[in-house]
């Protein structure tokens, strides 16, 4: 059914880290290569060794620079806010520019359109657990949910006349043929950065909602109106700078006398002074 | 985005037959005779109207699933549409047999009452065609209030266009409402429409849709090689030539009509054909725009 189901208290989704992320692409690889081989596998392409490649992938790592100037270093976003604050010039931290890593990846939403667009049926989130699926067996191939995805998380296959989508590894978080630890979407257990976190955000007693509280996660596109489940940490802010000299000249200078030295030593010394 | 033909059949032949089939039936309703040329416009617009929804078809990646759309009427207008066209096929098939075997007997009220229910169902399948698109909020030149309207409108201006091809005797009134109300009422709204999408931005900044505030730009895209997305989102040539087909939209809507009207008074039907002609190019060249022109929110994220 395309009605969304009632809200549920769980809500899994992922926390992407956007400070430590070092854009390796990683995850979009592991997830590549799981999602080939799960059970919900293939993930085709069209032409993967030829002149132009061209096939579906469910994370997509974008690089961005943000700008030097005043007043963006501190990505402007206040801790609890679930919208970014507008850019604010008077900010006391100036932004040396940054480059940001940004994987983008299906959000999981609460309220997303592309499972209501759906004339078959064949999108639907699931009222267990949130998680926004796409059934191969239904699904026509019309596109319309991906027109309805502001986000980008959906990619249709011409190989498989259907729409391919971001499954949050439910074939590896419920799947007990795999150890406990391993039981996480391929992008994270990949991460080699620790910058993807997998969990329960509807439960704010979990180690995901703990880290989206303590550095201020946010969603994207709140203005959409779909709720987005899946939370991005901004970039921690940046040293101002400022302060820096001053604690180096802060610190107290040992007593010292040169002229006490050996030769050689005073000759390091001056040599080192320079 | 990628203007995609089947979709442009689908909403311009539909569109037109609907119209077409909303006239006759409305000429029907209004105690009209279901023999001649009624029963041509109403196998016409049948025809026009199944074509485009058959052109539909060619935008699926599984066209033999597509009865599946029919269930969710509930939330999507896509499958509104689907089950709208089908039953508005109940009157318009009643109405048809009607007109070839007489021996039906269909008294006068049920022929109006048939004919009724086909003007609005035809109307109710335009607008769930419109809203389709209207109800894509990331596509910002389709989420606007004057798109229902426009799908309707034109609609109505190409099906009449198809009516006085095949109109009987003088059809004057006819003529009249188009060149001086449908006609310019489809280029009035299409300018204001024109202005409503570029009044509003057209999708979010870059710094908005990450979250990151201050000047974001793409430094690497995620990809060397294009993909669904920026093939299906990331069209730009009809950005670059709006200018000149609005104007040719507009110039087609204004002046054609007046044209063909003039040179009908000389000519007779050959100019209503020219008219058809021309009204068809026109809502091509329409919709051709609305689609290729609009843009989407995804590609912010490629900061293009």
């Amino acid at each position: 059914m395309t009605m969304l189901p009632p809200p549920g208290p769980r809500k899994l989704g992922l926390v992407i880290d956007l400070d430590t992320c070092v854009g390796c692409h990683a995850c979009a690889v592991a997830c590549k290569e799981w999602n080939e081989g799960g059970q919900f596998g293939p993930l085709p392409d069209e032409d993967p060794m030829g002149a132009e490649p061209f096939g579906v992938w469910f994370n997509r790592v974008h690089s961005y620079a943000v700008e030097p100037g005043l007043g963006i270093g501190d990505s402007g976003l206040a801790p609890g806010r679930d919208a970014p604050a507008p850019s604010n010039p008077q900010s006391p931290i100036p932004n040396p520019g940054l480059t940001v890593h940004f994987p983008r990846s299906c959000l999981h939403c609460e309220t997303p359109d592309c499972v209501t667009v759906c004339p078959t049926g064949a999108s639907y989130k699931r009222a267990e657990d949130g998680i926004v699926l796409v059934d191969a067996d239904k699904c026509i191939g019309c596109q319309l949910c991906a027109w309805a995805c502001p986000y980008g998380a959906r990619e249709f296959s011409e190989a498989r006349g259907t729409m391919q989508k971001c499954t949050l590894c439910v074939d590896r978080i419920y799947n007990e043929t795999l150890d406990e630890a391993d039981r996480q979407p391929a992008c994270v257990m990949a991460c080699p950065t620790r910058a993807r976190h997998f969990g329960d955000l509807g439960d704010p007693a979990s180690g995901v909602s703990q880290l989206v509280a303590e550095r201020g996660g946010y969603g994207l596109l709140p203005e959409s109106g779909y709720k987005p489940v899946n939370r991005y940490l901004p970039p921690r802010p940046r040293r101002d700078g400022r302060d820096a000299p001053e604690a180096v000249h802060a610190a107290p200078e040992e007593p010292f006398d040169a002229s006490r030295l050996p030769p050689l030593l005073r000759w390091l010394d001056r040599a080192l002074s320079r | 985005m990628r203007p995609s033909f089947s979709i442009i059949f689908f909403t311009v032949l539909s569109g037109a037959g609907y119209g077409l089939l909303f006239l006759a039936a409305l000429g029907i309703a209004f105690g009209g005779t279901v023999g001649g040329r009624a029963l041509a416009m109403l196998v016409v617009g049948g025809v026009l109207a199944s074509v485009g929804l058959m052109a539909s078809l060619g935008h699926l990646g599984k066209p033999l699933r597509a009865w599946r759309a029919l269930s969710q009427w509930r939330s999507s207008w896509l499958s509104r549409e689907g089950v709208a066209s089908l039953a508005t096929y109940l009157p318009l098939l009643f109405l048809v047999l009607a007109g070839l075997l007489p021996a039906l007997h269909a008294s006068a009220a049920t022929l109006r009452i048939a004919a009724a229910a086909l003007c609005v169902g035809a109307a109710a399948t335009v607008v769930c065609t419109a809203n389709i698109y209207a109800s894509l909020k990331p596509v910002r030149a389709w989420h606007d209030p004057h798109v229902v309207a426009g799908y309707l409108l034109i609609g109505l201006h190409t099906g009449m266009a198809w009516w006085l091809a095949f109109a009987a005797g003088s059809p004057w009134p006819a003529w009249l409402l188009d060149v001086l109300l449908l006609a310019p009422a489809c280029a009035v709204l299409k300018w204001r429409y024109w202005r409503s999408i570029d009044a509003a931005p057209a999708m979010p900044t870059t710094s908005a849709a990450t979250g990151l505030a201050g000047k974001v730009v793409s430094l690497e895209a995620p990809h060397t090689e294009e993909n669904y997305l920026t093939r299906e989102m990331g069209f730009v040539l009809a950005r670059k030539h709006a200018r000149r087909l609005r104007r040719v939209v507009a110039g087609l809507f204004l002046l054609a009509p007046a044209c063909a009207f003039a040179l009908w008074l000389v000519l007779g039907w050959p100019a209503a054909v020219a008219g058809l002609l021309a009204a068809m190019l026109a809502a091509f060249v329409e919709r051709w725009l609305f689609f290729a022109e609009a843009r989407h929110a995804v590609m912010a994220y490629y900061a293009r």
